[in-house]
């Protein structure tokens, strides 16, 4: 690695253009880069194995973090890059995917519950607590107003139709399958997801 | 997958990324895999250098895909089923097809009733006034002494479905596809030539689609052109072959597989309906009954899987006595997708809404009429990791969005979720691989996972119904909630209930002497859940995925003895860890591989083994049991009797909004201009444009650099691609008086953006019906949040119309004019 380019801007460049820029082109051999950097920056760092949110390749990445787990200290991930066990990617990973650092870093993400209430023109931060009260607040009035145990015929429908639910296909299975099981629970039939677009 | 499921049985991609390596010939029509599913898309490149595979690219653009295909031809977007109805004619007519596969392997002998007609684009039992059709008449003609569908093996019989296939795709002349795609003839021609060839047993296509192909307003049949193609071939079930459909985003496979859809509930069971009042109503309208002798028909165990999912619903409180629960199940009444809820929104039927990691706003079309809706609500909640633009509908963000804030009277909380490095869990991958993730960093500041807002906002429900007031509260206190701890259930204790368990001994329906499953262990797989209360599964299609073993989604062993790409050992599969869906008809009707050297499996005298796990019985003789086991006659369907609402078999309709006053196939008929079965909001028709103020065919896209409206947050990716373009073609530009680099402006009916304009060789002027056609490309990632320079949502200008199926936005073709500004 030359003293004018680090790891990291290394994989800015070359993820930058992967189809087009060569690593010739940088006047780097691969060896030299792979024997000089790995000791130095994460040798103090934890492994975890993810996948790519992305597109549906699913790409396996190993994001590398520091911060030994102990209370008090954040882990943090400092970089991340294709799983070469992976059998899809093998190692690789498209200009989208060689961001990924970039977007859990983003300085647009949310960090805490916000309300914006009627009529009004900014955020306001608050707290979960009363967050989820006031959210459950509107639901249980919304459902007592508007749920219907049966139909005009007397069939038990149990349904709670004036609340619509746009559910995420970033989450995991997990994450899905719960939202799922509260949704149907409390009787809402309103719900879709991003499978048609 | 509408049109997979009504096909085959299953509504999934058949093959797997690394299987494209085994192909022969890969096309890439209605998606660009190159840019979009890059990594997926070195399979390709592997198939080319270590067989010599042709690569096909169909696109109106010349793509990245098309940048290294062994041939490229432009079409006009929205004329694909006439391209690919001109393959089928051609294969008809010139006998290119796999003879004993499709003879023993799909409907093609099988008697339609006689009352059955197409005229002049129409099917019999259409209902002008319901925009909609009665089935009755596309069904089989039954043997009343067998009670099974009446079968030529010969093929002959006029009512037989390639009799009628043959009548109905007769029209696709090469002449006719030309005038009606603007594919110049001779390029047509030699990707018949292509694709003819895989007829050989020994030659095998595979096809690559993502969103071009499903969002069009008829974006299913889009889809079942090419299944009828792969089938005619005898391309599906083989190592290289399939019809893959290219999800989008990472897990969009396993989202649908939980079924967040109204109409589904896990594993693509239904959702009740008003018509099912009792448990036993559901099941007898939903067991399919048996169409052939001797097949699996493996639907017939629908009670097993839904009494299972009732059972991990409501746990103890499921009994037989009270049906499994069943009355605790919503029943829905209506259209639920997402064109459906904002049209409701719109109405103001809707008080709450909640956006989990998703941003309608930006991939909804028709935003103006969406932000009217949201402004209607009582209570928006957004819950994501990053600023979305639905969540800031109500502000002011200048020309891009103007709106004013003290006009909207929506209460919006905005709920901080956490992103993929910071959860651990499973996502299942678009060939329906299911990987374990692991956790690498806390997330910032008071984020919290998915499954944790879910469980809040539920215990807090749950406390407040304590009080016994309201509406009937039964039905969220009987919900099964058995996470140790309650307010963040575990992804492992969620995997494992989705996987399934015994709850009493189960078992062997052979042998009641042998226990499969010992009470509390979890089960092995589908075919040991019971409805008998016995075993609770979550989402049967996932049953096994945490079996007694362990976690099979996070196997790691990538090793692929076989070659083909398989590594059986790595994750999980659905169904049962199969990699390969209808691999069974990877042989002839003896048991014996097309091609051995690409074996998945074969059947070895007494069972089926190989490669892969047998998508079939493992000792199902092979003369007796056909191979499409999710369907009650055992053979794919080239004519769909049922499943597809505008038709048993594909016609080419325009688009909603296109350039032809006519539809060129049906001139003298003007109902069957756009397909007479979708679906239209009163109020959207008059937001359609015409030809004479909207000239230009535009179409929207992705590009390499982005994902959707997410990586406009992230830096990298920023600075690769900050600002919002479009692309047109020399002789538009030079029509229009637009440079490169020029500001233009693009609007349609419904609105307009103002972006820079590219001026490429690379979307060419077509010749449709005698005239030349102009085409528009609009890349999508750009709106008034994010890293990159602001630019607008281009959903502003695409039309509110969706596929008839499934209601799947028409973003691929509509009208537009373009000036500079
Ligand atoms: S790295 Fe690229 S190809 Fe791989 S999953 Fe992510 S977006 Fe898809």
């Amino acid at each position: 690695m030359t003293a004018q380019m680090t790891r990291r801007q290394f994989f800015k460049v070359t993820a930058g253009g992967v189809a087009s820029v060569g690593l010739g082109a940088l006047g780097l051999s691969p060896e030299q880069v792979q024997a000089a950097t790995r000791p130095f920056k994460l040798e103090r760092t934890t492994e975890a194995r993810n996948i790519c949110p992305y597109c549906s390749v699913s790409c396996g990445v190993l994001m590398y973090s520091i911060g030994d787990k102990a209370k008090n200290v954040k882990a943090e991930i400092i970089h991340i890059e294709g799983d070469p066990d992976n059998p899809v990617n093998r190692g690789t990973l498209c200009p989208k995917g060689a961001g990924l650092l970039d977007m859990i870093h983003s300085p647009n993400r949310l960090k805490y519950p916000e309300v914006r209430e009627a009529g009004t023109s900014e955020w306001k931060r608050i707290s979960w607590d009363e967050a989820i009260t006031r959210i459950a607040t509107h639901m249980r009035a919304d459902r007592d107003a508007n749920f219907q145990a049966k139909n005009a015929d007397g069939v038990t429908v149990n349904r709670w139709q004036s609340a619509g639910f746009l559910a995420s296909s970033a989450a995991s299975n997990e994450a899905g399958y719960l939202t799922n099981k509260v949704l149907r629970g409390l009787g809402m039939t309103a719900i879709d997801t991003q499978a048609r677009i | 997958m509408a049109s997979l499921a009504p096909t085959f049985g299953r509504g999934a991609m058949t093959n797997h990324w690394v299987d494209i390596k085994n192909a022969d010939l890969v096309l890439i029509m209605g998606g660009n895999a190159a840019e979009a599913h890059p990594c997926g898309f070195k399979w390709v490149i592997e198939a080319k250098k270590t067989r010599s595979a042709k690569l096909v690219v169909v696109d109106p653009r010349f793509t990245r895909s098309a940048a290294v295909a062994d041939f490229y031809a432009p079409i006009r977007v929205g004329s694909d089923i006439a391209f690919l109805s001109g393959v089928i004619n051609y294969l008809l007519t010139n006998d290119k097809i796999n003879h004993e596969y499709v003879q023993a392997y799909t409907n093609a002998g099988y008697l339609i009733n006689t009352g059955y007609t197409f005229n002049e684009g129409m099917f019999s039992g259409y209902d002008e006034a319901k925009r909609s059709y009665d089935n009755t008449t596309w069904k089989y003609q039954m043997d009343e002494a067998t009670g099974f569908a009446k079968i030529d093996y010969s093929m002959q019989d006029p009512q037989c479905v390639l009799q009628l296939m043959k009548q109905h795709f007769a029209p696709y002349t090469p002449e006719v596809v030309s005038k009606v795609t603007g594919t110049p003839q001779k390029d047509y021609e030699k990707i018949l030539e292509m694709m003819g060839e895989c007829a050989k047993p020994n030659k095998v296509m595979t096809i690559l689609y993502a969103l071009g192909w499903t969002q069009h307003s008829v974006g299913s049949q889009n889809i079942r052109t090419m299944a009828l193609i792969q089938l005619l071939l005898g391309n599906i079930g083989m190592a290289g072959g399939g019809i893959n459909a290219l999800r989008g985003h990472a897990n969009v496979q396993g989202i649908t597989d939980m079924c967040l859809i109204g109409a589904s509930l896990p594993g693509y069971l239904a959702n009740p309906t008003d018509k099912e009042a009792t448990l036993a109503q559901f099941i007898e309208a939903k067991t399919p009954k048996l169409l052939q002798a001797g097949q699996m028909n493996y639907w017939s165990n629908y009670s097993k899987f839904f009494v299972s999912h009732l059972k991990s619903m409501y746990g103890p409180n499921a009994t037989a006595e009270n049906q499994f629960g069943y009355d605790w199940m919503p029943k829905i009444d209506g259209a639920q997708d997402v064109l459906a809820l904002f049209e409701r929104m719109h109405q103001g039927k809707l008080t709450g809404f909640f956006c989990q990691g998703f941003n309608p706003l930006a991939s909804v079309p028709h935003a103006a009429k969406l932000g009217q809706a949201l402004a209607k609500l009582k209570y928006l909640v957004v819950m994501d990791p990053l600023t979305t633009e639905t969540s800031e509908f109500w502000k002011a963000h200048g020309e891009y969005h103007d709106v004013k804030p003290e006009e909207v009277q929506t209460e919006v909380f905005r709920l901080p979720a956490n992103l993929f490095a910071e959860q651990e869990g499973s996502f299942t991958n678009s060939g329906r691989v299911i990987q374990w993730r692991w956790s690498g960093a806390d997330a910032p500041g008071e984020t919290k996972g998915d499954a944790e807002i879910m469980a809040a906002l539920f215990l807090k429900l749950r406390d407040m119904y304590a009080d016994g007031q309201g509406a009937n509260s039964e039905p969220l206190k009987k919900l099964h909630w058995p996470y140790r701890i309650p307010n963040k259930p575990s992804p492992e204790e969620l995997a494992k209930e989705v996987s399934g368990v015994a709850l009493a001994d189960v078992l062997d329906l052979k042998d009641p002497t042998k226990v499969l499953a010992k009470a509390g262990e979890q089960l092995a797989g589908f075919a040991q859940l019971r409805d008998d209360g016995s075993t609770s599964c979550g989402n049967w299609i996932y049953s096994g995925s945490w079996s007694q073993v362990g976690n099979l989604m996070a196997r790691r062993d990538n090793s692929d003895p076989s070659g083909l790409g398989q590594t059986l050992n790595w994750g999980f599969a659905w169904p049962a860890n199969r990699r390969i869906l209808y691999n069974r008809a990877s042989c002839d009707a003896n048991g014996k591989p097309w091609d051995a050297k690409r074996t998945v499996i074969k059947w070895v005298g007494d069972k089926w083994t190989g490669n892969d796990i047998p998508d079939i019985r493992p000792d199902a003789p092979p003369a007796e049991v056909s191979p499409f086991i999710m369907n009650p006659e055992g053979v794919a369907r080239l004519f769909a009797f049922a499943g597809m609402k505008e038709g048993p078999l594909p016609v080419h309709y325009e688009p909603f909004e296109s350039p032809l006053a006519e539809n060129p196939m049906f001139p003298s008929n003007a109902k069957a201009k756009n397909n007479p079965a979708a679906r239209v909001f009163p109020g959207d028709q008059e937001n359609f444009g015409t030809a004479d103020a909207y000239p230009f065919v535009a179409t929207t896209y992705r590009l390499v650099e982005h994902f959707h409206f997410w990586t406009k947050h992230s830096w990298l990716n920023a600075v690769t691609q900050p600002e919002q373009f479009v692309e047109i073609g020399e002789e538009l530009a030079k029509s229009k008086g637009i440079a490169h680099g020029d500001k233009v402006r693009v609007s349609s009916k419904r609105g307009k953006i103002e972006a820079v304009a590219v001026v490429t060789k690379r979307i060419p002027t077509l010749q449709v019906n005698g005239k030349p056609t102009h085409t528009v490309g609009i890349p999508i990632h750009w709106g008034f949040k994010g890293v990159t320079r602001p630019g607008y949502l281009t959903n502003v200008l695409t039309p509110y119309v969706g596929d008839a199926n499934v209601q799947t936005p028409e973003f691929k073709a509509f009208l537009v004019n373009i000036e500079k500004v």
